[in-house]
């Protein structure tokens, strides 16, 4: 060792120092080298860790420094170069590579601690996030108790139970202490406690429905907070400790006639019921927002509930009330029904009992004027007769309207000569009119028609009545009486509205008017002539006696006749005019079938009735020919037969005068051969004439028979006369015939 | 004459009992009208002809309601129609009666009915047919013995 200038003098080195440095050199390797290890094992450990990079170098780095310091344990005694050398190296890396990483970090660090804020911002958002969920959650929490209760208050129909229901829930979702139901009394000046939670029977408080408390709260839609002093709030016994608080909400009573069918119901009805809910006292719970929302829509639940309720029950009432109704008119009816039936029995008990003494009555008599009789006596007879008369015709008009108004009486259709029936009631009255020196003319228009189909006797009585009335009430003076057929623009009168004719082709209106110029009727009466037994108060009419039933009954025949009768007058003194219209049918030739179906009378002719007549007979059955065939060679004729259509048609010629078909087959033989015979003859007079035999007597085959041309009908079986008066009558009036 | 009287007498009996029990009605009382001297046996022709007819007709209606698959009613129909015919010009009033009812079955397609109605029908028939003869035997004997037939009214 050379010496130095230094300040202190070199000292050899000390052991003791030696070995500290030595061992702490030693220890501090250690650690550097043990440290590394350390984080290698961490991070391999840590997934997450984003700066590998660093911790290579860091790492590095301090492996280094380690064996630096290893190495210079091997520099406190002598050493070789080699050693110098690779603490040297050593050194120098070491040098290069923390540098490096203290560079590095230089860039590293601010990083870091933005992943701090970074951190800090997330754990803000999850705090809130989580706040929210808790809100969600008794979001979702309150729905479902509303459906709950909604489904609760639904599933009943009773009012009692709905309420009752509501307040249980609500009490029980909303952990309530007191739930009341305030509803309006039928004055609509207060409410009345209906229905309370915890106390069973409700008191009947009242409270005046005008205070302000409670017309706040009706005038919002909304759960409103009120006092817990005011009176609705006091329904339960003074609490000492603070009372929680209190929501009233208003419930709408609603009515039927508030849905109307694309409205909302209107809340015009201005009914409203209070829900009152109290919270526990002593709890410092507040009311939250989505408690009052739950409140809210409960009671619109509730009110539709409640109609449905109300709704259910006024149809239960109605039906009720209905059925009661129906069983009160079921026995009506049959005790109308018993009453019309006794009433027919007694008619018809009557009917009988009263004609037969009036029939001895009326007979004896005219049989005892037929005697000889002394003046007196047949002034006495006459008397009885009349008045017999009198009544039986009473009788008889009684019995007529009973029928009539019963509805039992039918016309008899019928065709008629409508001229006859006018000549003939002219004729009944003329001795009358006579008597009374009255003019009566008759006119009868000329498009009017001689036939008419419809009820002969009942027109005819009608007609009678009409002029007998007009004949009755006029002193002096003329009768006229017009027939015509009515015409569409007059068939519409303005006085008779009502009534609407409706002319048709086979249909016509007679229109009859009868003008008389006798006492007249006064307006006010006129009314009043188609009413049964009433009669004009004037003393004219008293004294021409009748019942008064007469122009009801004809009221009611031309009303079966589908026509309209009225009375014009223009006033006491200035006569009258009755004027009736009927609907009578047209007669066409076509209905009536002028065939000689089963001629009643036999006209009395000789065995040999037609001597010689050339007959054909078309049959199949072997049997019905041969009988036909007897029946006609015993009346003298000359008879060929044939047994098919075929044949039927060869053999016809003009020789032939009657060919006798059979047309019950089933099939159109019959009547093709008849058609066939019709086309072979163009001339008239020298085709055969065609009669069917028939064991069908129904419309179809007349008609059928009619159609192909045929001249008549015999229905089999036929006997002897019939043949022979068909045959006759064929013959003799063949002319007729051919018009068809 | 005795004979002849006693044998008229029967006649007019039998007849009357044939009427009553409608064997026969009025139609056959016409057609012993027409019988006269032209045509002496027309009631005996007629009569065989309708034993005749009936015969083939109701072979006929046997052998169609046979048919195990399918009867033809519409040709059982047209049998009873012509059957009918023929026993109302004769005045063979039950075998009519049965023919109506009969046809209601054919219409109604009623297999059962129908043979019911055939077994109805061939019975009045032989009936009918038996009475028949011994009407006319009778009628012989009368016109044997030189009587006349009475008329039945």
């Amino acid at each position: 060792m050379d010496s130095c200038n230094c300040i202190e003098p070199q000292w050899p080195p000390d052991d003791l120092l030696m070995k500290y440095q030595y061992i702490s050199d030693f220890f501090i390797a250690l650690a550097y080298f043990s440290i590394p290890l350390e984080l290698i094992y961490f991070v391999k450990k840590s997934a997450v860790f984003p700066y590998r990079w660093v911790l290579v170098q860091f790492g590095a780095f301090i492996v280094l420094c380690g064996a630096t310091h290893l190495i210079n344990l091997w520099t406190f005694t002598m050493h070789t170069r080699t050693v110098a050398m690779v603490m040297t190296t050593a050194k120098v890396f070491t040098a290069v590579v923390s540098c490096a990483t203290a560079l590095m970090l230089v860039h590293i660090i601010p990083d870091l601690l933005s992943v701090k804020t970074r951190e800090l911002f997330l754990k803000n958002k999850a705090a809130e996030l989580d706040r929210e969920m808790g809100l969600i959650r008794t979001q979702e929490e309150t729905g479902r108790h509303v459906r709950m209760l909604t489904h609760e208050i639904r599933s009943t129909l009773d009012r009692h139970t709905i309420l009752k229901t509501t307040l249980v829930e609500l009490g029980r979702t909303l952990a309530l202490e007191e739930c009341a139901l305030w509803m309006p009394t039928r004055t609509g000046l207060e409410l009345q406690l209906s229905y309370t939670l915890r106390q069973q029977n409700p008191v009947g408080y009242t409270v005046p429905i005008h205070l302000p408390v409670i017309n706040q709260v009706f005038s919002s839609s909304h759960a409103v907070k009120i006092s817990p002093k005011c009176p609705v709030a006091r329904i339960r016994p003074a609490g000492k400790y603070m009372p929680g608080e209190v929501v009233a909400v208003r419930v709408p009573l609603l009515h039927l006639s508030n849905f109307q069918i694309n409205d909302w119901p209107e809340l015009s009805t201005k009914r409203y019921a209070l829900m009152v809910l109290m919270l526990p006292s002593d709890s410092a719970r507040q009311w939250h927002v989505h408690e009052l929302e739950l409140v809210e829509v409960v009671a619109d639940q509730v009110a539709v509930a409640l109609s449905h309720a109300a709704i259910l029950e006024e149809s239960m009432r109605a039906r009720d009330l209905l059925m009661e109704q129906n069983v009160a008119l079921d026995l009506a009816r049959r005790e109308a029904e018993t009453a019309i039936r006794a009433r027919n029995d007694f008619l018809a008990v009557m009917n009988h009992e009263m004609r037969t003494p009036m029939h001895a009555i009326i007979a004896l008599s005219s049989l005892l004027q037929e005697t000889e009789l002394t003046p007196e006596q047949r002034l006495m007879v006459e008397t009885i007769l009349k008045s017999s008369n009198l009544l039986s015709t009473l009788i008889n008009d009684v019995l007529d309207l009973s029928r009539l108004e019963d509805g039992s009486l039918q016309l008899d259709l019928g065709t008629f000569n409508l001229f006859a029936v006018f000549r003939e009631v002219l004729n009944l009255i003329k001795p009358i009119a006579s008597v009374k020196k009255l003019h009566v003319s008759l006119n009868l228009a000329p498009d009017l028609p001689e036939y008419a189909i419809g009820d002969e006797k009942r027109l005819m009585q009608t007609i009678l009545n009409v002029v007998g009335n007009a004949v009755k009430f006029s002193k002096e003076g003329s009768i006229s009486i017009t027939a015509f057929v009515a015409k569409s623009e007059l068939l519409r009168d303005s006085r008779t509205p009502e009534f609407f004719p409706v002319p048709s082709d086979n249909h016509f209106y007679l229109r009859v008017q009868v003008k008389d110029s006798g006492v007249g009727i006064s307006p006010q009466d006129i009314p009043k002539l188609f009413t049964k037994f009433a009669q004009t108060q004037s003393t004219a009419t008293r004294n021409s006696g009748g019942s008064g039933l007469g122009l009801a009954i004809c009221k009611r025949f031309v009303n079966l006749m589908e026509g309209h009768i009225w009375i014009e007058s223009e006033g006491l003194g200035k006569g009258c005019t009755a004027i009736f219209m009927v609907k009578l049918g047209i007669p066409e030739r076509l209905n009536e079938p002028k065939l000689p179906f089963m001629p009643k009378v036999p006209t009395n002719h000789g065995p040999t009735a037609f001597p010689g007549l050339k007959v054909l007979v078309m049959d199949e059955n072997g049997v019905s020919r041969m009988v036909t065939k007897g029946l006609l060679v015993h009346l003298g004729c000359d008879v060929t037969m044939v047994s098919s259509g075929e044949e039927c048609l060869h053999v016809v010629s003009h020789e032939h005068k009657v060919v006798f078909m059979d047309v019950c087959v089933p099939g159109m033989d019959g009547y093709e051969v008849a058609i066939r015979i019709n086309e072979k003859f163009t001339k008239r007079h020298e085709r055969p004439i065609i009669v069917a035999l028939t064991g069908n007597t129904d419309k179809v085959t007349k008609e059928n028979c009619m159609r192909v041309g045929m001249d008549g009908i015999i229905l089999k079986p036929v006997s002897l006369d019939k043949m022979r008066s068909v045959l006759s009558d064929l013959l003799e009036h063949r002319v007729l015939f051919e018009a068809i | 004459m005795d004979v002849v009287n006693q044998l008229q007498r029967q006649f007019i009996d039998y007849s009357a009992s044939l009427h009553r029990e409608g064997f026969l009605d009025d139609q056959f009382t016409q057609l012993q009208k027409l019988q006269d001297d032209n045509s002496p046996d027309f009631v005996v022709e007629v009569a065989s002809l309708f034993f005749e007819d009936c015969e083939k007709l109701i072979n006929n209606m046997a052998r169609a309601l046979e048919q195990q698959q399918g009867v033809d009613f519409k040709q059982v129909d047209a049998s009873v129609h012509q059957l009918k015919g023929s026993s109302s010009s004769i005045g063979a009033m039950r075998v009519k009666d049965v023919c109506i009812a009969f046809r209601s079955f054919c219409e109604a397609q009623n297999r059962e009915g129908c043979l019911r109605c055939l077994q109805q029908v061939t019975h009045e028939y032989s009936l009918l047919k038996n009475k028949l003869q011994t009407l006319f035997r009778l009628q012989q004997q009368i016109l044997a013995a030189g009587g006349s037939i009475p008329v039945v009214e």
